[in-house]
Order: C-alpha cells, then structure tokens, then sequence
C-alpha cells in the first residue's frame, strides 16, 4: 500500500503498480517448489542410470513406495505447518497393525472387527498427543518422544506376552480377511500393470489435505496456530482442538499404513517402524515444510514421498549397493531445504 | 494534578451513557497494587487516550477493558450497564476490540487469511463446507480501501507489510467486525514518524467512523494530536484527566516527562556542574 498519492484511477480492474506476475514468478512463490524441482532431477538422473526405471512396472514399484510414505508424510506435513511434531508417528503403524491383528486372533472376532478397534486405539494415541500438549507445558518434540518410547515397549511388551514371540500370528485364514485386504492391501491393474491400492489411499489423502487446508475454516487455523500460536488464540482460534485434530490426522495415518502392513503380511513383526518418523518429517521438510511452522504444503509433502520411492527403488534397479540410499536421501533433504529456504526469501523479499 | 474527579466530571456531557466507563477501578496481582482508583469515559466518536510510562498500569488497563483480567474494585460499566468481563471472547461479543501490540497477526499467512482469521465465512454445506475464498479476498480489500489502505495484493504474506501497514490492517480488521470500541495498545510506538501519521489518520477515521477509541501511548504528542480526553497514569494511579480544552500540549508533555520530577533532576544535575 501507498498512504500517499493516491493512484489514478486504473484503466479496467487491473491495477498499474501490480507488476504482470509471470507464472514463473507464481511458482516460485509455492512451497512445493523445491520438492519439485528435486523430483524432476532425481527422476531425470534414474531414467538416465537405470535402464529398467522407466519401465511401467518399475514406475509401479516407485510408486508403491511413495504411497506407503506417503499416506504417513501427508498427515505429518499438515501437523508440521501446524508447528509440531509427532516422533511417535513410526511405531504407531506397527502399533496400529499389532493391535487389529492381536484383538481380531485373541477373540476370534472378524478381522474387520479388529481393524475397527485399531482405529480407535490409534486415534485415542493421537488424542493422548495433543491432549498432553496442549494441556502441558513441554514441547511435542519430548512428548512424542515419549510416547515413541512408550509404544516402542508396549509394541514389544504386549506381543511377547500375548502371542509368544515378538511377532503375531497368522490371521489369513480369518473371517472378513480377504475383504479387508481388498480395500487395504489390494493390487489392481491398470493397462497390464499392477498398482498397489495404497497409491489411491495416498492420492486421497494428498486431495483430502489440501482441500482442508486450502479451503477450509480449518485449514486457516492450522497455518494460523503454526505460524502464530498467540495471534491465533488471541482471535479466537480454537488452538487446542486444532492441534489435537492433526494428531488425529497423523493417528489416521497411521491407522491406514498400520492395516496395510498387516494385510500385506498377514503378521506384524513388533518391532517395525523405529526410525520411519524421521523419514515421514524429511519427506515434509523436502516438501517445503518450514520447520518452524506456519508454512508448507501436503501437496509438497507428497512429492517428497515421491523422491524417497523414486531413490530408495532407482538405486536397486542401478544395481547399487543399497547402502547407498541414506546418502542420497541426506543429500535430497539438504538441497531440498536450501533450494526452499532461498526461494522462500526471494518470495518475502519485498517492502 | 489534585482535581481528577472533578475534571472527568466536567468533561462528560450530561445525558450520554458512555460506551465504556471506568470508575475508581482498582487492580491487585497479589500484594502488588496494580492500578488504583482509575476513572476512564469512551464516548461514540470520540478517542480517550491513555498516557503513561512503563510500568504506569497501561497495559493492566488494557486488559481490564479487553476481558483478559477482571478488577478487583471498582466499576466497570459498558453501555451503562455494570459488567465484570469473564474473556476477551465476551468483551469482543458486547464490541470491544483490542489491538495489541504484537498486534495478533500471523506475518507468514496472506493478509486476507489474517484479516477473516478466527471469523471465517463460509459456504456449502456438509463435507463441501468450505471459506468463502472469493468473498474474503474482496472484502479485505474492500474494507482497507474503506479505510483508505490501497492494498496492492492481497495475497501477500502479512509479514512482508510495514509496521504501520499491519496496524492499519489490525484495526480494519477490527472495525469489519463490529467494534464499537477499539482499544489500540501503542499503536504508534515502534514506527517512525510518518508510519506513526498514517496511523493516526487511520485512528482518526475509525473515529469519524462513530467508534469510541481508547488509545494507549506514552507519546503525547501523538495523543494531543487526536484525543479528546487524556487520562495520565502514574505508577497504577491516576495523575491526572482532562478534555482537551483543559490541557495543552506542553502542559501535557511536561507531565509525561515526569513534571516535578524533571524539576528536581534539573535542579540536581545543575548543582553538579561546576
């Protein structure tokens, strides 16, 4: 704005001193971007070294494992734009598995009974998140550690001395199972090619985020409690329902990832998951999440998912050692976070 | 400085319930006395403002007003009637807006997710409810039209506007949503001299507008160039109250530059030079 010299009246509705944004410009201006960019390289890279990698089925596999990413990175994004973290989000996959299949095996019930007590064990986890967090005083990164290790335990704790061993038993042969694993563990072909059915979770749980986020009342009170949690609270916004919904949304998440897990193997082994809540924040982070909050996308978060399956798949059909893929990824995520922090000052450069 | 009471009397105008009126109100945090005995008028149209140095009670003040503390003595009446204000939330349903320092926008988001943020309006209905995007961005640009703001875009992030450009936006905000009274805590105090004008032109047109204003400062010339009526506060009392045409502005500058108390560090400081 201008306090002074009013302008004169511009021809039409547009306005003269609004310079003509080029769409450049705009996309620059996205948070995306970066994860974009990033995409296209490594995409570009892999299509070079690996033959095989532009093959469909090979493309089939990437995107497999994008999706079971990034059902888990999407929710983790939106919780991250709201400004906090949720360490616990890894184990509570396995957490979520282990309990539909342990409940459905003890009491012989339908498999889908089991998966229906999973969701509401996995989203009272999340709700003890945010409750804890909004009601205390500690920052989420020590309380969803705790509960990290808390689950971490009980994961190991309850299936040992339910089942044994330390993983569960098979429930392939249970009622409602073949029906559970149509809709979380199916393939369906498309063109001669086979595509796992987590990829339509993914692509709906990506559209589902940004619709909240970018049009709803919800969605301006995420970037709101992240980006300014006092402004926020000071107009009104519910700050604590807020946050305990997107700790839902993570426990939503991970309910989904947790039923495939099962469904795919018929058993969880109860250790699974330490360490993928890291790779669930640096697929937000390459997605332009801030870390800080109040900026991001799950649109970006999902195309950081994308390169972690383009990576971790492109390096085996290299024919590379594996080992290799953590040095990629740590490179990704340090040019991911460079790339966006200098657009992002190119973007609010201005006054 | 010893008639206060009669002053506030003599500046009412017989017949006009004020739209907030303070009277002898009195604020303790444990054994720490606050504010003691403070009287403050908002009338429809008029700015009253509020002059003290740090740790004068202005900012306790504010928060009496604005719902975030309740008096401990005293009266607090808003159109008349006596009230004890339980949150900010009941303060702004009987339109009492507070502008705080900080100003409470979220510099990252577009200035018209923040100017609607927390009243967001929308439409559809069911899973298809979703803001009025459209809406939204118009009247934002509308309404800082209105108040004389020419916003060229919208959508930029609040952060990347100049202080007095977000305290413009802050208190359009404000008048948008059916303020009668606006309560702006150091609107003025961290811009330079012309950010600080406009400002005031904005203050000074929300007051055109027919709000009752409450402008907190310890500038007074800033407050002498829009006030009405100045309450001065001095360690949680009331120093002094005046309408405008029982004061002057170096009367006023004299007191907030701490009156006898200058007198004496002149005196003292003279003493000392050889």
């Amino acid at each position: 704005m201008t306090a002074t010299a009013p302008a004169p009246a511009p021809e039409g509705q547009s306005d003269e001193r609004l310079i003509k944004t080029s769409p450049l410009k705009k996309l620059l201006g996205r948070p995306e971007l970066g994860s974009v960019v990033g995409a296209v390289a490594v995409f570009i890279f892999f299509s070079i070294i690996a033959d095989s990698f532009l093959q469909a089925t090979s493309l089939a596999t990437v995107l497999y494992a994008a999706s079971t990413l990034g059902i888990m990175a999407v929710p983790v994004a939106l919780l991250m734009i709201g400004g906090e973290f949720d360490l616990s989000a890894g184990v509570l996959v396995t957490t979520s598995a282990l309990v539909s299949s342990m409940f459905s095996y003890q009491m012989t019930a339908n498999v889908w009974v089991g998966v229906g007590v999973s969701l509401l064990v996995t989203l009272a986890i999340g709700v003890f998140n945010g409750v804890m967090l909004t009601r205390t005083d500690p920052p989420s990164f020590i309380i969803t550690l705790g509960t990290f290790l808390m689950l971490t335990g009980m994961n190991l704790g309850f299936t040992k001395l339910i089942s044994g061993t330390v993983s569960t038993k098979s429930i392939s042969d249970m009622e409602g199972f073949d029906s559970a694993e149509a809709v979380f563990a199916s393939t369906i072909s498309v063109g001669g090619v086979d595509y796992k059915i987590t990829i339509v979770w993914w692509l709906a749980l990506i559209a589902l985020a940004t619709w909240i986020l970018l049009r709803t009342r919800v969605g301006n009170w995420i970037f709101a409690v992240g980006g300014g949690e006092d402004a926020a609270r000071a107009v009104g916004v519910p700050v604590a329902a807020t946050k305990i919904g997107l700790y839902m949304g993570v426990a939503f998440g991970a309910w989904i990832s947790g039923q495939h897990l099962l469904l795919s193997y018929d058993t969880v082994q109860s250790g699974e998951g330490v360490g993928n809540e890291l790779i669930y924040i640096v697929a937000a982070v390459i997605g332009g999440c801030l870390i800080t909050g109040g900026y991001g996308s799950a649109v970006g978060a999902a195309v950081g998912a994308l390169i972690f399956g383009m990576v971790s798949k492109g390096i085996v059909f290299a024919e590379w050692n594996s080992d290799w893929f953590k040095f990629f990824l740590g490179v990704m995520l340090l040019l991911a976070t460079l790339l966006n922090h200098w657009v992002r000052k190119r973007a609010e450069a201005t006054k | 400085m010893t008639d206060v009471t009669e002053a506030t009397e003599a500046a009412a105008e017989p017949g006009r319930t004020p739209l907030v009126e303070l009277d002898d109100v009195s604020k303790y945090y444990g054994n720490i006395r606050a504010l003691e005995g403070v009287s403050l008028e908002v009338h429809a149209g008029e700015i009253s403002c509020v002059l003290g140095d740090n740790g004068a009670g202005k900012s306790t003040l504010i928060k009496i007003i604005a719902g975030l503390h309740q008096h401990d003595a005293g009266s607090l009446r808003i159109d008349g009637e006596e009230t004890r204000l339980g949150s900010p939330r009941e303060a702004l349903d009987l339109g009492i807006a507070t502008v705080y320092q900080d100003l409470a926008v979220v510099p990252l988001m577009p200035v018209w997710r923040n100017f609607f943020l927390g009243s967001e309006p929308t439409k559809g209905s069911g899973p298809f409810k979703r803001m009025d995007v459209d809406l939204m961005r118009e009247t934002t640009r509308a309404e800082l039209l209105r108040m004389g703001i020419d916003l060229r875009d919208v959508d930029q992030p609040i952060g990347t506007l100049s202080g007095g450009e977000r305290q413009c936006v802050a208190i359009a905000r404000a008048v948008y949503f059916g303020a009668k009274v606006l309560v702006l805590d150091e609107p003025t105090a961290a811009l330079g001299v012309k950010q600080s004008g406009v400002v005031l032109k904005y203050v000074a047109a929300a007051r055109d507008a027919g709000l009752g204003v409450v402008l907190i400062t310890h500038n007074p010339h800033h407050a002498y160039l829009v006030g009405n009526r100045f309450v001065l506060l001095k360690r949680g009392a009331m120093s002094g109250s005046y309408a405008r045409d029982e004061v002057t502005l170096d009367e006023l500058t004299r007191q907030m530059a701490g009156g006898s108390e200058l007198d004496d560090l002149r005196h003292e400081l003279e003493s000392r030079t050889p």
